[in-house]
């Protein structure tokens, strides 16, 4: 199964949009994250990589860059999804830190995790087929 | 190896300094053209970085680096954290030897590729990149092909990050948030290559200071960088 992790500068919103993709998402893993870490606005490649991690179905562990016990976690990968600036920039860190097979799609946040979510439910979905569709939401008209 | 794992402690706790000392300097730079925050950011996140690094046991230069990496993700916040911090954390591992100018070499070329690929900047794009590319390359140079002694290809790395400040005055910003004053941007100093260039000059300084020699000079004639004046602090926009 493909995991799902939704990245916004606010806890919040990450949170809220990850309760809307849920409403679509059966038993797909979406994992929030965001907000600097201190209760503010902002992004760390740290909880980021913590979020691929348990999307992944692995444990949260502090991996470093060296790698260390590798740990892939029991799902087919992972799509995240980012708002602006350097959250793009700290899930792209994350990214490459992470043992778990992970990918960022170019999508807006909330449209791109809904149809992500969508996508996972497919029994045959992989991390480019989900990340595929969430990048189709680049192309919703809304009028 | 312990002694150059000192020697980066060393240089972290000098750049942590000299960020501090121009945090206002930055600020101002940044609050010309983006959101007026790198000198506290950058200032904070070095302080912590330098916190980290004194508390390591007897460390080799990869961990410090490694960990000063780490510090400066999570505390710098914005695109310079995964910029200066990320980069770091990935140009660590070309130091598992030791200090040699072999790897210091390699550690300058990886940290200018994962700064490019990650900020997908250019030179010209007025950021960081345009400092660390002739920094860079300029370095690799002097080692490689001209075999210079290391203070002497670092010193000319100084002095080629130095102009590339300059150069990014004169230009448009294509890259970041100054990228959204479109014509604006140009005449502004940018404040990522800025503290690119405190840091190399900081690095320069310790790599001096623990040889036990004066600073090399540069034949190439520096240009002057407009110093605007700190106190202006939240003044007038330069017309």
């Amino acid at each position: 199964m493909v995991g799902i992790v939704v990245v916004s500068h606010s806890e919040r919103a990450a949170e809220g949009i990850a309760e809307i993709a849920a409403e679509m998402a059966g038993d797909t893993r979406i994992e929030p994250v965001g907000g600097d870490g201190k209760g503010g606005i902002g992004t760390v490649p740290d909880a980021i990589e913590a979020a691929i991690d348990a999307a992944a179905g692995g444990e949260e562990e502090e991996s470093d860059a060296d790698g260390g016990e590798e740990d892939e976690g029991d799902a087919d990968g992972v799509v995240v999804l980012v708002d602006l600036g350097s959250a793009v920039m700290n899930a792209d860190v994350a990214v490459e830190l992470s043992d778990a097979e992970a990918v960022i799609a170019d999508a807006p946040v909330l449209e791109g995790a809904v149809n992500a979510a969508v996508a996972a439910t497919d029994p045959s979905a992989t991390v480019e087929s989900v990340r595929e569709q969430a990048e189709a939401a680049r192309d919703i008209e809304k009028l | 190896m312990s002694d150059d794992g000192a020697a980066v402690v060393a240089a972290v706790e000098a750049v942590a300094e000299r960020i501090e000392a121009e945090r206002d300097h930055l600020t101002q730079l940044d609050s010309a053209i983006g959101d007026a925050d790198h000198g506290g950011n950058m200032a904070r996140g070095w302080a912590e970085a330098a916190d980290a690094a004194r508390d390591l046991d007897d460390p080799d230069p990869e961990t410090v680096a490694k960990t000063v990496g780490k510090t400066l993700m999570s505390e710098v916040g914005g695109a310079s954290g995964p910029l200066f911090g990320g980069s770091l954390v990935f140009a660590a591992g070309e130091l598992d030897g030791g200090i040699t100018p072999e790897t210091a070499v390699a550690f300058a070329e990886t940290y200018l590729e994962k700064v490019e690929d990650r900020g997908d900047a250019r030179v010209g794009d007025q950021t960081m990149v345009d400092a660390l590319t002739p920094a860079v390359h300029t370095f690799k140079k002097s080692i490689e092909v001209d075999n210079l002694p290391p203070i002497e290809a670092l010193a000319k790395a100084v002095d080629a990050a130095e102009r590339g400040v300059a150069f990014t005055v004169p230009i448009r910003a294509r890259k970041g948030r100054a990228s959204y004053l479109g014509w604006r941007s140009v005449g502004h100093q940018d404040p990522g290559a800025t503290s690119t260039l405190f840091i190399l000059e900081e690095l320069l300084a310790v790599a001096a200071e623990r040889l036990g020699v004066d600073v090399p000079e540069t034949d190439a004639a520096s240009p002057t960088i407009p110093d605007e004046d700190p106190d202006d602090a939240g003044g007038s926009e330069d017309d």
